[in-house]
């Protein structure tokens, strides 16, 4: 749309546009590039721990990485289980939503319980899923095991997986209820009434007239899902599995993680982080000049 | 009536699965420590309720010596997160004005600039950027908390996507009237964007709030401890002893703030997520 | 607001300048001190701090907590990067071998008191608590503090229960097994596990039947270093936890320390876990502290020479310089030797001890806690120490402690590949040579990063 506005709609200038931009683009350059542009130089030296002794390698810290079996592992395992998070967040989100839209008694109650542990930080929310379902303490651990069925993700991979993508799915489900919720009740009734009236079923209307105006809701919480699927799961893996067992649940940051910040392979961390910034960035110019375009505003 | 009966069904069912941890914190934080440690949480309320609140608040625990006061880190996380999200705000309206009503040179580089942070978080380069920090005597203060995490793509991209929806005609009957950009942007971006502040207010005072390994990082002034890092930092591995009474206390009263601001600002909430999408 | 905020800034400034000396004078030198305890340890800790604070007034150590000893660790190597390192860090055991060769990042402990005149008695130090923190020709690198070393603790309701004597614990592998069978005949659910896989059985066992963990002395002699740990010995070992795991009479508690967690709720009938998990174990396991029995390692009594003294975990106090171009005052060098000689002190030490089951570092503190009558009210809680003088009190090249760089990383790749094995995706002879193809890697980056 913006694209497509006539010059006319728009204001002219250069300095106050940019002096607009000013405080956000000193802090991006602060904080986002200036260390970037760090991890850039950091990624081309081999270097100790306290940065003592260091010497340059040119491409060998990215050759190694991209040769090494456990990272070409992790980042398979990457794209299952953020693809799996969002999946299961964005669905679980939208089900619930459609559900609380409808005009029954005490929507509010139901939204407030739903949209409630939004609030709740990573770290603590990790801690509580640890502490529902930690094989011998957890309640619901304990219950499987009663049940017959062997539960323990320390030591099952699978379940171990399971485990971190419904935690993190767990906690990103009421943020996108919220946008959700949101979206359906910024659909005109009347549109719906008249569908209704015309017969169309609740599922033809769902998939006909709802879900397509949901669709910029929709992509924006794809955009942050994924975002956060990437990133800030971090937490929630640490606390639970540490990337175990094996590496079934290490994901790319936290491989980054653990080389950079626990085994002090500066070099090979900052390569990784290299790497993960073009895949990003380069994911982020995708979405928005492909995505964008095809749903609806 | 029957398909309310199923939305019922299924938005009971919902609840229990994402408030069931939380209340099982509140359970936890009223017994004491080893009926918590031996796996047998019960799901009614102990007696040891107020104690372990007092306990928890005044960073005293069951005799020995505990953490910060919960009652400091509370306010430490409230300026921060307040802090943050203020300031998140104020730029990214400014930004997101700038992208969206203004045709400038280099109007796209300014707009990939900002973008292409969106999803570059600060574990990536957490060494680097605390290098930078101490380049720029920001560590240990209040200052160093806030304002690497002010840059926001995110809140940039909420507002452009708000400011896109605002009739270009607007511009046009602003330029008629002889008013100038930031006339414009006073009487009618502003009034018009009061809602959508008010929500992501919500969104990033929670953000701020959660922060974790960034505090933990540039902060060892115990003085300047928030709340999330001092609950996590009584959480131990190995040789320690988990208090988890004491842990599950503050674990309430770390997550009350941002519970409190949700449910209190929710009509607006949603009310302002609303015309964001509209 | 502001004025808090820019008030401390303008605080953190001024404790840049405090080495003036006209500044030094009047106001106390500040000495910063970073540690990884979490609570209620590190509130001891730095309750230590304080009683020092307070018997002098020329130095004040703030004693401020940094997360997880790895986090603590990068924090000061950060800080180290940036010119504003801390005067001294707390850093586990296994983080040894990369400040040993950190080069003028460190402060030599015997620099230090040598330069300050300060004396510590390190003879008096157990020897296997010395020699871990010590360069091959027995000068100090660090200062030894909080140390533990992994022993057997067993819940003896259970061994009743399942017919066995509860003052008599398993001495061998052969009699564990037993015993861990009986148990589980007896509905026993969890008869076995363990805290700090690595630790407790590969650098344990190693010590234990002396054998090596690495080649050069388990790297003592140098960065050169290969895993050794490829070896009948650890393969045996390994095949007797996968097959108990089988069994049912052994199970993974987890990564690290989370396997204390089912000990201390009484879910686990046997472990194998640091002694400094003691204090814990007392308040938490039903029963308390008459139903807790502690013993030794097990070991395997055909192998020649066995049992020896086990190795010692926890962690040491290092002095750190400011940055790569800064180095301290010669009063702040005092204020910390003065700190180290308060800690070695055998009341200190003594009482660190009682509190918290962490080993009393020197014999001076033992033998004073021996005449109180602790360990006679206390049975068993001078297991560890007779643990670490068991054959003979003498380390040999193989217990005397291990020194690998990048060793945080390769716990890690051993814990990896024991989950492996434990879930039956490899036999336990490619989970050993995978550790050491895998380790080797990190050693050969870690030497070649720190070639002089």
């Amino acid at each position: 749309m913006s694209r497509a506005a006539p010059a006319s709609f728009l204001f002219r200038g250069t300095a106050l546009p940019w002096l607009l931009l000013l405080p956000q683009l000193v802090i991006t350059g602060l904080f986002f590039f200036w260390p970037a542009g760090q991890a850039v130089w950091q990624s081309l030296l081999r270097e100790d721990a306290f940065g003592l002794r260091s010497e340059f390698v040119g491409m060998e810290n990215f050759a190694d990485v991209l040769s090494d079996p456990t990272w070409l592992g992790a980042f398979g395992r990457t794209l299952v289980f953020s693809s799996a998070v969002a999946f299961l967040a964005l669905t679980a989100a939208l089900f619930l939503a459609v559900q609380a839209d409808r005009n029954i008694r005490g929507s509010n109650a139901f939204k407030t319980l739903l949209i409630w542990p939004y609030a709740v930080a990573p770290a603590v929310a990790a801690v509580l899923w640890l502490f529902m379902f930690h094989p011998q303490i957890g309640i619901f651990g304990r219950m499987l095991n009663a049940a017959g069925i062997a539960w323990d993700y320390k030591l099952n991979g699978d379940q171990a997986m399971l485990l971190v993508i419904v935690a993190s799915a767990w906690k990103q489900v009421s943020y996108n209820f919220i946008f959700f919720l949101a979206g359906l009740q910024s659909i005109p009734k009347a549109v719906l009434e008249a569908a209704a009236i015309d017969g169309a079923s609740p599922r033809y209307r769902f998939w006909t007239i709802i879900f397509p105006l949901l669709s910029p809701t929709a992509f924006f919480l794809l955009v942050v899902n994924l975002v956060y699927a990437f990133f800030d799961t971090f937490g929630v893996i640490h606390s639970l599995t540490q990337g175990g067992p094996g590496k079934a649940t290490e994901t790319l940051i936290y491989r980054v993680y653990t080389d950079g910040v626990v085994n002090l392979n500066l070099g090979s961390s900052a390569a990784q982080s290299v790497i993960l910034m073009i895949l990003v960035v380069g994911l982020t110019v995708v979405q928005f000049r492909y995505v964008e375009r095809r749903v609806h505003y | 009536m029957r398909r309310d009966t199923t939305a019922y069904l299924w938005l009971g069912l919902g609840i229990l699965v994402f408030a069931f941890p939380i209340y099982l914190t509140l359970i936890g934080s009223t017994h004491d420590a080893s009926t918590i440690g031996r796996g047998d949480v019960p799901l009614l309320p102990g007696p040891l309720g107020a104690e372990n609140y007092a306990n928890a608040w005044n960073g005293t625990g069951g005799g020995r010596i505990q953490g910060s006061p919960a009652g400091l880190m509370l306010v430490n996380s409230a300026l921060m997160a307040l802090g943050i999200a203020a300031g998140k705000i104020a730029i990214s309206l400014l930004s997101a004005f700038a992208v969206v009503f203004f045709r400038f040179p280099g109007r796209m580089i300014a707009f990939w600039l900002i973008f292409v942070t969106l999803m570059l978080p600060v574990e990536v380069r957490i060494i680097p950027t605390f290098q930078v920090m101490v380049d720029l005597s920001l560590t240990n203060s209040m200052a160093g908390l806030i304002v690497p995490l002010i840059a926001s793509a995110t809140a940039t991209l909420l507002f452009r996507q708000f400011f896109l929806t605002i009739p270009r005609e607007y511009v046009e009957a602003a330029k008629v009237d002889g008013a100038g950009p930031l006339r414009f942007f006073r009487d009618v971006v502003l009034p018009l964007s009061v809602t959508n502040i008010a929500a992501l207010f919500v969104i990033l005072f929670i953000y701020g709030w959660n922060q974790y390994l960034w505090p933990l990082l540039i902060i060892n002034d115990r003085s300047l401890e928030t709340i999330v890092v001092g609950l996590t930092k009584m959480i131990g591995t190995g040789d320690a002893q988990n208090e988890w009474n004491i842990i599950m206390a503050t674990a309430v009263m770390a997550m009350l703030p941002p519970v409190a601001v949700v449910v209190l600002m929710q009509r607006w909430f949603i009310k302002g997520l609303t015309e964001t999408e509209k | 607001m502001n004025r808090r905020i820019f008030g401390l800034a303008t605080a953190g400034l001024a404790t840049t300048n405090l080495a003036t000396p006209a500044l030094a004078q009047s106001t106390p030198v500040e000495l910063q001190f970073w540690h990884g305890l979490p609570q209620p340890l590190g509130g001891l800790l730095e309750a230590i701090a304080t009683r020092f604070n307070e018997s002098q007034a020329r130095y004040r150590i703030p004693a401020s907590f940094r997360g997880s000893y790895p986090e603590t660790m990068v924090a000061a190597i950060a800080g180290f990067r940036a010119s504003t390192a801390p005067h001294i860090v707390q850093m586990f055991e296994v983080g040894t071998g990369t400040m040993m060769a950190a080069g003028r990042a460190v402060k030599p402990l015997h620099e230090l008191l040598a330069e300050t005149g300060v004396r510590i008695d390190f003879d008096d130090y157990l020897p296997a608590v010395k020699g871990y923190y010590s360069l091959a020709d027995g000068r100090m690198m660090s200062m030894p503090f909080n140390a533990s070393t992994a022993i057997m603790f067993y819940n003896k309701d259970a061994f009743r229960r399942a017919g066995l004597n509860p003052d008599q614990a398993p001495t061998t592998w052969a009699q564990l097994r037993q015993a861990a069978t009986r148990l589980k005949a007896a509905g026993h659910e969890m008869p076995f596990t363990t805290a700090w896989p690595t630790w407790c059985q590969v650098e344990q066992v190693s010590a234990i039947h002396n054998m090596p963990l690495a080649t050069l002395d388990n790297g003592f002699g140098g960065l050169g270093a290969e895993l050794a740990i490829n070896n009948p010995l650890l393969n045996r070992h390994l095949t007797t936890l996968v097959e108990m795991g089988r069994e049912g009479t052994f199970r993974w508690g987890g990564r690290d320390g989370a396997g204390d967690a089912l000990f201390a709720n009484g879910s686990a009938a046997i472990i194998h876990a640091s002694s400094g998990a003691r204090a814990r174990f007392v308040r938490e396991v039903p029963g308390g502290v008459a139903n807790i029995g502690a013993a030794m390692l097990p070991y395997y009594d055909d192998v020649a020479g066995a049992p020896l003294n086990s190795i010692i975990g926890g962690a040491s106090f290092w002095a750190l310089n400011r940055g790569p171009n800064a180095t301290r005052s010669a009063e702040e060098n005092r204020g910390i030797a003065e700190f180290f000689a308060f800690l070695a002190q055998p009341s200190v030490a003594a009482g660190w001890h009682t509190e918290t089951g962490f080993l009393p570092v020197t014999k001076t503190a033992f033998e004073q806690v021996r005449a109180s009558g602790f360990y006679t009210q206390n049975p068993g809680a001078d297991t560890p120490i007779q643990q670490l003088l068991r054959g003979g009190g003498q380390t040999t090249g193989n217990t005397r402690g291990i020194r690998l760089g990048g060793f945080v990383e390769i716990r890690v790749i051993m814990q990896e590949e024991m989950e492996r094995a434990l879930q039956g995706g490899q036999t336990p002879q490619q989970a050993l040579a995978s550790a050491v193809t895998r380790g080797n890697v990190v050693l050969r980056n870690f030497e070649r990063s720190n070639r002089a």
